[in-house]
């Protein structure tokens, strides 16, 4: 029978039906993170139970809130370092070597095609850019994940986004899933897994694929994912060229990790890109969508660049080709927190730190920082922040702070303006 | 098993999500208790006062749909919990703000809009809700009358709220 890549996936991993319908699926890999698991931890610790499945498949990061800034996150990082080296849990990412989760896990290579992945986050779905199926989880989730490798779904039925036309100038993944965002609404995927499919993203970069990925959850859906291809097989060559002879058998291997033609989906969407306008979204929902032409000149007092959705290099690289040789208004806090370590380094040796420096920026070390206001970057009420992050909810960045999500090109444009601004009116320079 | 039902909450909104039950700032707490005072503090509801005596004296809330969009943060069902509501009742949930609810053996109870509108009328009247969770129904009751409805519930939820939660349910079978 013709099966979906979910439905693969859940088959293949399938520990239990303890009733029909509800699925308990072995896990691949368990993330964890200094913000939902500490309570997991001192919850095994209390029953006895401090325990976990398999240190090689757990994966570790302080992310939220490092440096710490009190005691209350100081401990919660210490409750989290302290477990990690009590196991012996090689992959854990301490200050220094930490990003933030959802950049760095895939950035070393530890998501594959075919994956089960879960973390206390609701942006796991990031990681189904892989051809995986991921899915954020609460804490209780976790806790048996950390102890059992095992989690329990409703089987999820699957909607097929297809993206298709000619990407137009200043027009990025950001877009592409923030229009998909409006089209589903912000419950349209609930108990759903959204499939990527289309030309666009063929020619969609890892990068890309991840920041479409990642917003899944903000049309409800359990975890994107798009088909493992060619661009899969190139961006985990370093971590997989030891298993396979060439990369034409990797591919081969991957691609198993696809829908089958004739599969059956919940629903079917058809997205042309070739006419769309950069997106950006107004009120305290992400389905609130609008043609950057309906906000620009919006006045903003602060311009965030980073988070798991927008702060890998190639964000990095767009911002930095409308800021070079240009300063940012005088009425703009701009904020830039590349995602990982290896990032800013990156962006350092390419120059591109130093255009957002010239520029007025504030680089922070990578952390998610602003994107939930718990950290730096909080806003005053009625401020306004244009953001790459995901989230535009009541309070998000700081109680009644007002969040406009963008992709990187209009946030770097409405920094120059001190007002929300079309990228398209703006030249680009070769950085 | 918890003890479900009592003074009902009515928040007649859609999308309520778990930044507005429970704000980021306070996710540096390693303790459930220290969640108690902001529970829904940053709710948009025109007229809402989350430090209310009716607030604070409510063990069911009523909403509307996709109740607990956005983040996976269990200390959602957690500041409910510890302010004594252990069931949420609405016409639709996110995932994971369900499978929180369930592991943690409380009551995440959908009803069609039909029915949640049928509760709705209760509102401001002082209404408490009953649940039979035995026999898959709630009972409305206020100054004005009462009205019984029914609910479906998924077995494996039914299990993990038996069971007391999804660690006791999973380390007897797993």
């Amino acid at each position: 029978m013709a099966m979906t890549l979910a439905e693969k996936i859940f088959s293949s991993h399938l520990r239990d039906e303890p009733f029909p319908g509800a699925k308990v699926l072995n896990i691949d890999v368990v993330l964890c993170h200094e913000i939902t698991t500490p309570i997991a931890i001192n919850d095994l610790v209390a029953r006895g139970k401090d325990r976990v499945f398999d240190t090689s498949r757990i994966k570790v990061v302080i992310d939220h809130v490092t440096p710490s800034k009190d005691t209350k996150t100081a401990t919660q990082a210490k409750i989290l370092r302290d477990w990690a080296r009590r196991h012996k849990i090689k992959d854990f990412f301490d200050i220094g070597r930490n990003g933030v989760c959802h950049a760095i896990f895939p950035e070393k290579g530890f998501i594959r095609p075919g994956n089960t992945v879960i973390m206390g986050d609701s942006h796991t779905c990031t990681h189904g850019a892989f051809g995986a199926f991921a899915a954020g989880v609460g804490t209780t989730d976790l806790e048996v994940g950390i102890l059992k490798g095992v989690c329990g779904f409703r089987q999820p039925e699957t909607i097929r986004v297809n993206i298709n036309g000619r990407m137009p100038e200043a027009v990025s993944a950001k877009d592409v899933i923030l229009k998909v965002i409006k089209t589903l609404t912000v419950n349209g995927a609930t108990d759903c897994v959204i499939e990527f499919r289309g030309e666009v993203v063929g020619a969609m970069s890892m990068e890309g694929r991840m920041t479409l990925c990642n917003m899944a959850i903000e049309a409800g859906g359990t975890s994107g994912v798009c088909m493992p291809d060619e661009v899969t097989v190139d961006y985990l060559w370093p971590f997989i060229s030891a298993d396979y002879k060439d990369k034409a058998a990797a591919l081969e291997d991957f691609r198993k990790w696809s829908s089958d033609d004739g599969c059956n989906y919940k629903k079917v969407i058809d997205i042309d890109v070739t006419n769309m306008e950069p997106q950006v979204t107004v009120g305290y929902k992400p389905d609130q969508v609008k043609d950057v032409s309906d906000v620009a000149g919006t006045p903003v007092d602060q311009v965030y660049i980073g988070s798991c959705t927008n702060g890998r290099i190639e964000d990095l690289r767009e911002a930095a080709s409308y800021l070079k040789g240009r300063v940012i208004s005088p009425m703009v806090r701009g904020i830039l927190s590349p995602a990982t370590p290896d990032v800013f380094k990156q962006a350092d040796a390419e120059g591109i730190i130093k255009i957002f420096m010239d520029a007025g920026f504030c680089v922070t070390n990578p952390t998610c920082g602003a994107c939930l206001g718990m950290s730096n970057g909080v806003l005053a009420p009625d401020e306004v922040c244009a953001s790459t992050t995901n989230r535009n909810f009541n309070g998000r960045m700081g109680k009644g702070g007002m969040v406009h999500l963008m992709s990187p090109a209009v946030a770097a444009v409405t920094a120059i303006d001190g007002r929300i601004a079309d990228p398209r009116k703006f030249r680009k320079e070769k950085i | 098993m918890k003890t479900f039902g009592g003074k009902a909450l009515f928040l007649d909104r859609a999308d309520i999500n778990t930044d507005e039950i429970i704000p980021a700032k306070y996710l540096t707490e390693n303790s459930k208790e220290a969640l108690k005072p902001h529970m829904l503090e940053d709710l948009k509801l025109e007229g809402f006062d989350p430090n209310d005596q009716t607030v604070r004296e409510s063990k069911v809330v009523v909403a509307r749909s996709n109740f607990g969009c956005g983040s996976s943060r269990e200390h959602a069902p957690w500041v409910f919990e510890v302010n004594d509501i252990n069931v949420v009742i609405a016409s639709g949930f996110a995932r994971i703000f369900r499978q929180n609810m369930f592991n943690c053996g409380m009551l995440a109870l959908e009803l069609s809009e039909a029915d949640i509108d049928g509760l709705f009328a209760y509102k401001g009247a002082g209404a408490s809700i009953a649940v039979d969770f035995d026999n898959d129904k709630l009972t409305v009751e206020s100054g004005k009358g009462g009205k019984t409805f029914s609910y479906h519930i998924a077995e494996f939820d039914r299990a993990l709220v038996k069971a007391g939660g999804w660690v006791e349910f999973a380390d007897a079978k797993y």
